[in-house]
């Protein structure tokens, strides 16, 4: 196992060094970061070049990468073009995305393997029917339309109901809130249910149906029949025999998934303006930001590297006759 | 090796895998081992060959079949609507923001543009690159897929590498900076390139898997004693097994690209005015969604229309190529 994992991490360090040249590369070529300062006349010439010199715009782009190569072996992410280190950004943007993933993937995969499993328990019912066409519904709606729906729609509506702001649209939390810890982690679910909302309907969509589906292979494997002719309980075939081998597939989904969508629910977060992972890649790229795309870069591909490591190893795991080497 | 089939077993495929043979022998028992009858079996039953049989199981698929028609109509409005509708989708009628009616089915926005004209245009662009981005995502991952699998070694590393390259680099990054520079042209054919740039590694990476295990079999190694070129030996014999996981995964990716031309237009990166696409529709809907919610709601609904008929239809494939499925009768 441990040589294993060592030698797919030392086969993605190339792998990761140059996709972010390649970034590097793409992002210093997409277009001028210092444009609204030339263009604005009161700025004299000499400030613009100063400014150039301060980033190293003035440098060719393989100098600029190897600077920055050299300054991230030091743990220096740098700082953006404005001037702010781009490090506690990153830290903040992280724990944010992060506090909105972990809770929805967790809650989707609850509601997934339910529903997948009575599905496939009882095949061809009106609940497998309705169930299948809402998770085909869910999973082909656009995240951007369905976040906008709860947005101009259900958050009113809620908080109509009960008479006072319950769920708020903008923000991960209440700027210049005030109270105690409670209190605060309330208007912090507050801001969450919406967002946390989107992403469990469109990933609980595409979960189900994994779990559905397996679920239904499983269910007509001999190892299960066996169980049953020797009398087992249908529950207990159901619960220890069947689903922990349904949940394989499933396992390696979610896993990748995570890594991916740590990279940010880019849309989930431009609707709810969440200030995560997705909208510093978004303003990144918009602005011509070289280190901001790279750090972030940094930290999304390797929590992506980890997590497809994770799901080789959970396949192993659960399945002893899969072997790594 | 097609000639020695076709004396025994007439409904079998020269090269058919294990599976799809056992469901031929399944589907005509009074056939196989019995006379060699060319159209008409024992019992009267046809004959049938591999593909009729899909064919048969699609049709038989109503919610693929639905989708089907439904899917058709919708690619007909929205590639020929705009030109016989009777407003453009730029021009500027004299009732602004009122909602639908006769007149204009899906009413007007706050300029007076048509919102049906608007959806019809915004429509016609999503769906000429969601074809062109089935198109070419097919083509570069079938090539690089089969080229990897057939080869393996080297060459099958070093490709596969480039895939988890292309993976590794976010779709967002690339897309947002290309389209910084496509803007310029602006251009729906430069869009439907980025996205096909970017989903034909599912496309790979599925037909390299099957090809590997392929060309371990038996007719494989037949075709090559006979003398069969490496090309020969991917398009006729190796290629035409895989057919069916193309379709299907190649049908989804055009679910894909149409979700992903929608969300970048509605990010702003995509489409942008003066021309329309169903992203952007909805991106300016929302600002007004409480005053005229139907110039939100229709291009979304627009949207999940074509999406869901594609996943339907892309189902109804997976499930009448798969050899195991053996619920609907062919």
């Amino acid at each position: 196992m441990l040589p294993f994992i060592i030698r797919r991490l030392l086969v993605s360090i190339p792998l990761l060094a140059v996709s972010s040249f390649l970034v590097f590369v793409l992002v210093a070529n997409s277009g001028d970061p210092l444009e609204d300062l030339r263009l604005n006349p009161r700025v004299s010439a000499r400030v613009v070049e100063l400014r150039e010199q301060e980033l190293n715009l003035d440098k060719p782009v393989i100098v600029r990468y190897g600077i920055w190569v050299k300054d991230i072996v030091r743990g220096d992410m740098g700082t953006d073009n404005a001037g702010v280190p781009v490090r506690p950004q990153l830290t903040r943007a992280l724990g944010v995305t992060m506090r909105l993933v972990i809770v929805s993937l967790m809650i989707a995969v609850g509601l997934a393997i339910l529903v997948g499993v009575i599905s496939a328990v009882r095949q061809y019912s009106i609940f497998d029917y309705s169930s299948t066409f809402a998770s085909f519904l869910f999973f082909s709606l656009p995240v951007f339309w369905l976040a906008a729906l709860l947005k101009e729609f259900g958050a009113i509506r809620i908080n109509r109901l009960f008479d006072r702001q319950l769920v708020y649209t903008i923000g991960q939390e209440s700027v210049d809130f005030q109270g105690g810890f409670l209190a605060r982690l309330g208007d912090i679910a507050g801001h969450t249910v919406l967002p946390a909302t989107t992403l469990i309907l469109i990933s609980f969509a595409q979960y189900s149906r994994y779990t559905r589906s397996s679920m239904l292979d499983v269910l007509q494997s001999d190892y299960v029949r066996t169980a049953r002719a020797k009398g087992l309980a249908g529950r207990r075939v159901l619960t220890r025999h069947a689903l922990r081998n349904a949940l394989i597939p499933l396992a390696t989904v979610v896993a990748l998934d995570f890594g991916a969508v740590i990279g940010g629910a880019v849309v989930t977060e431009r609707v709810f303006n969440w200030r995560g992972m997705g909208t510093l890649l978004i303003q990144g790229v918009q602005r011509f930001d070289v280190n901001v795309v790279q750090a972030w870069l940094l930290v999304t591909a390797t929590v992506v590297v980890i997590f497809n490591l994770i799901a080789d190893i959970a396949y192993a795991y659960l399945d002893p006759r899969i072997r790594l080497g | 090796m097609a000639d020695v089939d076709a004396d025994s077993t007439p409904q079998r495929p020269s090269d058919a895998s294990e599976g799809a043979a056992r469901d031929a022998i399944y589907e005509q028992p009074a056939v196989v081992g019995g006379p060699a009858i060319s159209k008409t079996g024992e019992f009267g039953v046809e004959a049938r060959s591999q593909g009729r049989m899909v064919i048969r199981r699609f049709l038989r698929h109503r919610g693929a079949m639905v989708s089907l028609v439904v899917l058709i109509l919708v690619i007909l409005l929205s590639l020929v609507g705009g030109r016989v509708w009777k407003y453009d989708y730029a021009e500027i009628t004299p009732e602004f923001s009122t909602p639908p009616s006769l007149d204009h089915p899906m009413g007007t926005n706050g300029v007076g543009n048509d919102t049906f004209a608007q959806v019809l245009r915004g429509a016609q662009k999503s769906v000429q690159i969601m074809l062109l981005v089935a198109l070419f995502s097919t083509a570069i991952g079938v090539t690089i897929g089969s080229i990897a699998g057939y080869y393996g070694g080297k060459i099958d590393a070093l490709l596969m590498r480039f895939v988890d390259l292309v993976l590794t680099i976010p779709t967002l990054a690339i897309l947002a900076v290309l389209s910084n520079k496509v803007r310029q042209s602006g251009s729906w054919f430069g869009i439907a390139v980025i996205i096909a740039a970017i989903v034909w590694t599912t496309l790979a990476r599925i037909v390299r898997a099957e090809i590997l295990s392929l060309r371990e079999k038996e007719f494989v190694e037949a075709a090559r004693a006979a003398g069969a070129s490496d090309a020969r030996i991917i398009f006729r014999h190796l290629l035409p097994n895989v057919v069916g996981s193309i379709i299907v995964a190649s049908t989804l990716t055009m679910a894909a690209a149409i979700l992903i031309e929608t969300t970048l237009s509605y990010l702003g990166l995509g489409i942008r005015v003066p021309d329309t696409s169903l992203g952007l529709l909805v991106s300016d809907g929302q600002a007004s969604a409480q005053t005229r919610p139907w110039l939100f709601y229709f291009p979304g609904l627009f949207i999940i229309v074509i999406v869901l008929c594609v996943n339907f239809i892309g189902d109804g494939l997976r499930d009448a190529f798969d050899p195991k499925q053996n619920r609907v009768r062919a």
